[in-house]
């Protein structure tokens, strides 16, 4: 795993080096004294996990998960325990250690994030039913992992899906659902009768389809945007008079 | 009153002699600049500061094994978050301690 460290205190970001010299899955790619330096980086670079300080001048460690889109995972590293009621309000804190860190505290904070990254892979599988896995009913439901529940999803209820950064919403007639996984990934799962991708951030449901006017379609209610290289093959998809 | 030791590192370091040296040279690096920061905002009567400076001065004394200081200096934290000073003293009564260690490694 690809590591940062924001301490403003030099010594506290040598004991973490330290630490991370124990786990042979670590390694530390940027070591930063405030956390606009981390932003700075981060916009450049991609990390799995940071270990962060909550009291910083400038922007807090709070402050700091704010700022970044799609914040990788972080274990706060703290003076300060009673912060740790707040640490559960982001889902991107997956531990709160107290300092003077111990190499016990660290090994176990370590490996709550190896199950979180897992869990998170294996959630990142859009599972079907059994019926689909037997090409019985390759149509029906699509199951999805949210809030780390699998959440049925009627298949020809789906709209349309939109890409969002690392997420996907999935529109349907009653409700939508954002899920942590990609659009060629949920294509894969899709019907290809049913379901096309008409520009590189959206796949609808053909069957949806209220009209198309130039490089656009009107699913439902909503305005898509059609690739102009997508639209021969949409229209080609169509039942035309 | 406690006397700062050096099991903490020891403990981090695993005996890799680098690391040990690499810390103390830290601490003693950081630690005089940080109770200067302390010692103006005391003088200014700056609270805000003394909060910032005594949480991160917090982490020094811990890393000395100073398990009673370092409460004490919990407790003044949350005096100055009070709007008091009380348990200044045996504060700054801990910082020349450490003051005096690092002299002597």
């Amino acid at each position: 795993m690809d590591c940062i460290i924001i301490d403003d205190e030099a010594t506290a970001r040598l004991v973490i080096r330290q630490l991370c010299k124990q786990v042979d899955s670590l390694n530390i790619i940027g070591e930063f004294p405030d956390a606009i330096e981390a932003i700075k980086f981060l916009n450049q670079q991609e990390v799995d996990l940071i270990f962060l300080d909550i009291h910083m001048p400038g922007l807090t460690g709070f402050d700091f998960i704010q700022t970044i889109k799609n914040p990788p995972k972080v274990v706060l590293t703290t003076s300060d325990p009673k912060f740790a009621i707040d640490a559960f309000e982001y889902e991107c804190i997956v531990d709160y250690i107290v300092k003077p860190i111990v190499l016990p505290r660290f090994l176990k904070a370590i490996h709550k994030v190896e199950n979180v990254v897992l869990s998170d892979v294996k959630s990142n599988e859009i599972k079907f039913s059994e019926e689909d896995k037997q090409g019985v009913s390759k149509e029906k439901d699509l199951y999805v992992n949210i809030d780390r529940r699998l959440v049925k999803i009627d298949i020809p209820s789906i709209h349309l899906i939109e890409a969002k950064g690392d997420y996907i919403q999935i529109k349907t007639e009653n409700k939508n659902y954002i899920v942590h996984s990609t659009l060629k990934k949920i294509e894969d799962k899709l019907p290809n009768d049913l379901f096309f991708k008409v520009h590189r951030s959206y796949i609808i449901n053909t069957k949806m389809i209220v009209d198309i006017e130039d490089n656009s379609v009107l699913v439902k209610k909503e305005v898509i945007p059609v690739s102009r290289s997508n639209k021969p093959e949409l229209i080609r998809r169509l039942n035309l008079l | 009153m406690e006397t700062p030791n050096l099991n903490y590192i020891k403990e981090l370091s695993g005996g890799d002699v680098t690391f040990e040296k690499q810390i103390i040279d830290i601490v003693k690096e950081e630690f005089p600049t940080e109770k200067e920061v302390y010692f103006n905002s005391v003088n200014a009567d700056d609270f805000e500061a003394m909060i910032e400076i005594v949480h991160k001065l917090k982490h020094k004394i811990s890393i000395f094994g100073l398990t009673k200081a370092y409460e004490v200096a919990v407790h003044y934290e949350k005096n100055l978050k009070e709007g008091t000073k009380k348990l200044k003293e045996e504060f700054e009564e801990i910082l020349k301690l450490i003051t005096s260690y690092l002299e002597t490694i």
